[in-house]
C-alpha cells in the first residue's frame, strides 16, 4: 500500500518535469535552450519525450503490476464475504454499536415481526428474522456485491494501459498534406519521418475554409474521396470534429497551408513520392561536393560530412529580409557540429541566398530558378489540406475502461454493503425496539438512514 | 441590460453574501447567516440568468453555443456551481459558518472574471475545434469536479484550524462543526469531485479523439489534470486504506486545490519553445 501512494506520486512528480521541459521539439532548440551539457545528459535520460522513456514506462507497469497483485489479492477475501448462502448476521456486535434508535410498542415481539420483516424487505431485499435471547430480531442487508465497485475501477485502469499498450503496438499516427485535386496513397509517420503505406489512396477534391466576421476562421472543410484499385469507394467531406473512417483508419482534419505554384516541390522535382516534399542541396564548402537530400517540414537530416543537422520549420508566403517582402521562402535551422544553431532563409527566387551567410555548408532548394521577383505581384497559390492520419485497434479497449471506471467509482464510492439489525426486546406484554445498522462506506449517512428506517417503523 | 452587466451584478452580490457569512461567524449573528443565504440565493439567480441570457446573446450574434467555450464563460460557471453545491451542504448540515469559506471562493472567481484584464467577457465565435458536444459535457463536468474540491479545500482549512483548538477555547471555533463532520466532508466533497474529474478527463480525451485522432498526448493541460487526478487518488487511497483521517486528509486536500489552480490557470505560464515553428 506505501507502495502505491509512492508510485502514485512520483508519477504525479516526473510528470511535472514532462510539462516544464517542452517535448519532443527540435533538437537544435533544446541545443539552443539547455547548451550542450544539460542537452546531452537530458537527451540520455530520455526528458525530452519523457512519457515514452524507459523509466516512466517502467514506473507505469510497476503500478500496474501493482493494482493487480493487490486486487487479486484482496479478490478472493472479498468473493468469500460477497459469495455466501446464509449471510451471516453477529448480534452482539450491533449491540456494542454507539449509535442506537429506541422505542417502545404496545404489541407483543411476535406481532410486530410480522409487520417489520415485509416493509423491511421492500428496502432491502433480504431478511431474516431469528430468536434471540431477548426475544426476535430482524436482520436485513442490501448491496453486498458494492464490495466488488474497487475492483471493476482497478480493472478499468488496467484496461487503459493495456488499450494504450496495443493503440502504440500495432496502431500508427501520422500526417500528409494533399494538395487541391491531388491524391497520395502514403503517409508520413509522426516522430519517425518514415513513409507508411495506407492500401488506397485519399484523394484531395477540395479544400476550403471560412471565416467569422472577426477573421477568426469558422470550419476547415476537406472534400475527400477514398480510391481503392483506381475505383473511387467512398466520399466524404471532413471538418474538424467529424473525421472519415474507412477500413480502421481515421482521417482528421489538422491543418491546411497555401502552397505556391511555382514552388519547386511542385513542378520541378521528379518522381516525387509525397508531395510537400522538398529537395535539399547541400553544397560542402571544403570538399566542394554536392549533395542532395529530400526531406519534408519539420523532419531532421543529418548533413554529410559529419557537417551538422538541418531541419526547414516552415513556410512562408513573404518573407523579410532586411526589411524587404522577398517572396516566398523556407524557413530552416541548421545546427552545425559543436556549434550553437543558426536560423537559416531559403528564399525560392534567390538560390544562391545562403552563399552570403559564408557557412561551411551551403544550402539551397533543388531545381530552383534565379527568377524575377515582383513583390507587389501575388503569385498563384492553392491550398493543402493537412491531414492527420491514425490507426488504433486499442481505442475500443480504452472506451471500455473508461465506461467501467465512471460506473465503478459511482459504486465504490455511493453504494455501500448495508445492513439492519431490529431487536425486539420483550418487556411483559410490550416491546422494545431497538434499530442499529453498519455500512462498509459512509456511516455518516448510514446513521441518518437508521434514524429514519426507526422513525417510519415506530408509526406503522 | 446585457449579460456581462447582469453577471458583474452577480459579481456584487455573492461578495455581499460572502460578507455576511463572514459576519455572521464572527459576530456570531445567526440573522446575518440567515441574510447571506437568501442574497446568496439571488445571486444563484442571477448567475443562472447570466448563464442563460449569454447562451440567447450568442444565437443572437449568429454564433450560437453553450457559454462554456472560454476563461470568462468557464469562471462564471464554476462560481454558480460552488454556490450551489454549498446551499445545499448548508441546508444538509444546517451550518452557515461553511459559508464563510465556501462563497468567498465563488465570489473570487466571479471578481476575476469580470475584472481581470486577463480575461475577456466578449462572446467569440467558436474555433472549429471546439464544436464538439463532448467539449460541453468536458468543461461541465471538470467545472463540476473543481467546485467540489474547492470546497473539500475551504472545509479543510477550516478543519486545521478547529482542530489545533482542542480544549474550544477559541470564540471563533465555537460554531464550527465538528472535526469529524468536517474531516467526512472533505471526504464526501473530494469523492464528489473525483468522480467529476474522472468524467471530465474522460470525456476529453474522447473529444481529442474525435478531434485529433488520439485520445491521449501528454500535452501540459493533460498531464496536470492527471497529476490532480493522481493526487486525489493518493488521498482516497491513503483514505481508504491506511486510514488516514484528519490532519494529512486536509493537507492533501489543499495540494490537491493548488494542482486544481495551477492546470487551470498556471499551464499557460509554462516555458515553451514555441518560439518559432509555431508559424
Ligand atoms: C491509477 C490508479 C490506481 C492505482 C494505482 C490503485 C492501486 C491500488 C492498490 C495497489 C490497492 C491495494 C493496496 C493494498 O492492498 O495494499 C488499492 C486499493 C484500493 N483502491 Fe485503488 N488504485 C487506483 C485507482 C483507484 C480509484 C480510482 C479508486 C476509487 C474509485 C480506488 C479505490 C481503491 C479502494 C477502495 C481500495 C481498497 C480495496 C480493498 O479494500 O480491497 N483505486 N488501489
Amino acid at each position: 500500500m506505501k507502495l502505491t501512494v509512492v508510485l502514485l506520486l512520483s508519477l504525479a512528480a516526473t510528470s511535472i518535469v514532462g510539462t516544464i521541459i517542452p517535448q519532443n521539439e527540435n533538437p537544435a532548440a533544446y541545443f539552443r535552450a539547455y547548451g550542450e551539457f544539460v542537452y546531452k545528459l537530458f537527451d540520455l535520460l530520455g526528458i525530452f519525450d519523457m512519457y515514452h522513456s524507459w523509466w516512466f514506462q517502467f514506473l507505469i507497469l510497476l503500478l500496474t503490476i501493482n493494482i493487480v497483485v493487490c486486487s487479486i489479492d484482496r479478490l478472493s477475501a472479498t468473493w468469500k464475504i460477497v459469495f455466501v448462502k446464509n449471510p451471516k448476521f453477529n448480534l452482539s456486535r450491533f449491540r456494542k454499536l454507539s449509535q442506537k434508535e429506541v422505542f417502545d410498542n404496545k404489541q407483543k415481539p411476535k406481532e410486530l415481526v410480522k409487520v417489520y420483516e415485509p416493509f423491511i424487505f421492500k428496502h432491502f431485499g433480504y431478511t431474516r428474522a431469528e430468536e434471540t435471547d431477548k426475544g426476535l430480531c430482524v436482520f436485513a442487508e442490501k448491496w453486498r456485491w458494492t464490495r466488488f465497485g474497487v475492483y471493476t475501477v482497478h480493472l478499468s485502469v488496467v484496461l487503459l494501459l493495456i488499450g494504450g499498450l496495443i493503440g502504440s503496438l500495432f496502431g500508427f499516427e501520422g500526417f500528409v498534406n494533399i494538395p487541391e485535386g491531388e491524391k497520395v496513397n502514403n503517409i508520413r509517420i509522426r516522430n519517425t519521418g518514415q513513409l507508411r503505406s495506407l492500401g488506397f489512396e485519399i484523394l484531395c477534391d477540395d479544400f476550403d475554409i471560412s471565416f467569422y466576421d472577426n477573421g477568426a476562421p469558422k470550419e476547415y472543410r476537406s472534400s475527400l474521396t477514398i480510391i481503392e484499385h483506381g475505383k473511387p469507394v467512398y466520399k466524404k467531406d471532413i471538418i474538424v470534429n467529424d473525421p472519415l473512417r474507412y477500413k480502421g483508419v481515421n482521417i482528421f482534419q489538422s491543418s491546411y497551408g497555401k502552397m505556391p505554384s511555382d514552388a519547386p516541390s511542385q513542378d520541378k522535382v521528379p518522381a516525387r513520392d509525397s508531395p510537400g516534399e522538398i529537395t535539399l542541396n547541400f553544397t560542402s564548402k571544403n570538399s566542394g561536393k554536392k549533395y542532395r537530400i529530400k526531406t519534408v517540414i519539420g523532419k531532421v537530416v543529418d548533413i554529410p560530412e559529419g557537417l551538422g543537422k538541418f531541419v526547414i520549420v516552415e513556410y512562408k508566403e513573404s518573407a523579410e529580409f532586411g526589411g524587404q517582402n522577398i517572396g516566398h521562402a523556407y524557413m530552416g535551422i541548421l545546427t552545425p557540429k559543436g556549434k550553437n544553431p543558426v536560423n537559416i532563409m531559403l528564399p525560392l527566387h534567390f538560390p544562391n541566398f545562403d552563399k552570403m551567410r559564408r557557412g561551411s555548408i551551403v544550402i539551397s532548394i533543388a531545381g530552383q530558378k534565379a527568377k524575377t521577383f515582383n513583390a507587389g505581384k501575388k503569385a498563384d497559390q492553392r491550398y493543402y489540406t493537412g491531414l492527420q492520419v491514425t490507426n488504433d485497434p486499442g481505442v475500443w479497449v480504452v472506451y471500455t475502461g473508461f465506461i467501467m471506471m465512471i460506473i465503478g467509482i459511482l459504486i465504490t464510492f455511493f453504494m455501500s454493503h448495508q445492513r439492519v439489525c431490529i431487536e425486539i426486546v420483550k418487556s411483559g406484554n410490550k416491546s422494545k425496539v431497538i434499530v442499529t445498522g453498519t455500512a462498509n462506506k459512509n456511516k455518516l449517512a448510514m446513521q441518518q438512514r437508521i434514524k429514519k428506517i426507526s422513525d417510519q417503523l415506530a408509526k406503522l | 441590460m446585457n449579460s456581462s452587466v447582469l453577471l458583474s451584478i452577480t459579481t456584487f452580490i455573492y461578495g455581499l453574501a460572502a460578507f455576511l457569512y463572514i459576519a455572521s461567524w464572527v459576530f456570531k449573528k445567526p440573522l446575518s447567516g440567515r441574510l447571506a443565504f437568501w442574497v446568496a440565493l439571488i445571486g444563484v439567480a442571477g448567475n443562472t440568468a447570466g448563464i442563460i441570457m449569454r447562451w440567447v446573446e450568442s444565437y443572437r450574434l449568429g454564433i450560437g453555443h453553450a457559454p462554456l467555450s472560454n476563461m470568462y464563460e468557464s469562471l462564471v460557471f464554476f462560481s454558480w456551481t460552488i454556490v450551489i453545491i454549498y446551499l445545499v451542504i448548508e441546508r444538509q448540515y444546517k451550518n452557515a459558518v461553511i459559508g464563510a469559506f465556501a462563497t468567498p471562493l465563488a465570489f473570487l472567481a466571479m471578481a476575476y472574471a469580470s475584472m481581470s484584464p486577463n480575461v475577456s467577457d466578449r462572446i467569440q465565435p467558436l474555433i472549429p475545434a471546439l464544436k464538439s458536444n463532448w467539449l460541453i459535457a468536458h468543461v461541465i463536468s471538470c467545472f463540476l469536479g473543481y467546485a467540489g474540491f474547492a470546497i473539500a479545500f475551504a472545509i479543510s482549512f477550516m478543519y486545521l484550524f478547529k482542530q489545533r483548538d482542542v480544549e474550544g477555547k477559541s470564540n471563533l471555533l465555537s460554531h464550527f462543526p465538528k472535526p469529524h463532520v468536517l474531516d467526512e466532508l472533505t471526504h464526501q466533497m473530494v469523492m464528489f469531485g473525483f468522480l467529476f474529474l474522472s468524467i471530465g478527463i474522460i470525456t476529453g480525451a474522447v473529444w481529442a479523439n474525435s478531434a485529433w485522432g488520439s485520445y491521449w498526448s501528454w500535452d501540459p493541460k493533460e498531464t496536470w489534470s492527471l497529476i490532480t487526478w493522481f493526487i486525489y487518488a493518493t488521498l482516497l487511497h491513503a483514505r481508504m486504506m491506511r486510514g488516514w483521517y484528519g490532519k494529512r486528509i486536509a493537507y492533501l486536500a489543499i495540494i490537491g486545490f493548488m494542482a486544481v489552480i495551477f492546470t487551470y490557470f498556471g499551464v499557460n505560464y509554462l516555458p515553451g519553445l514555441h518560439s518559432y515553428g509555431a508559424g
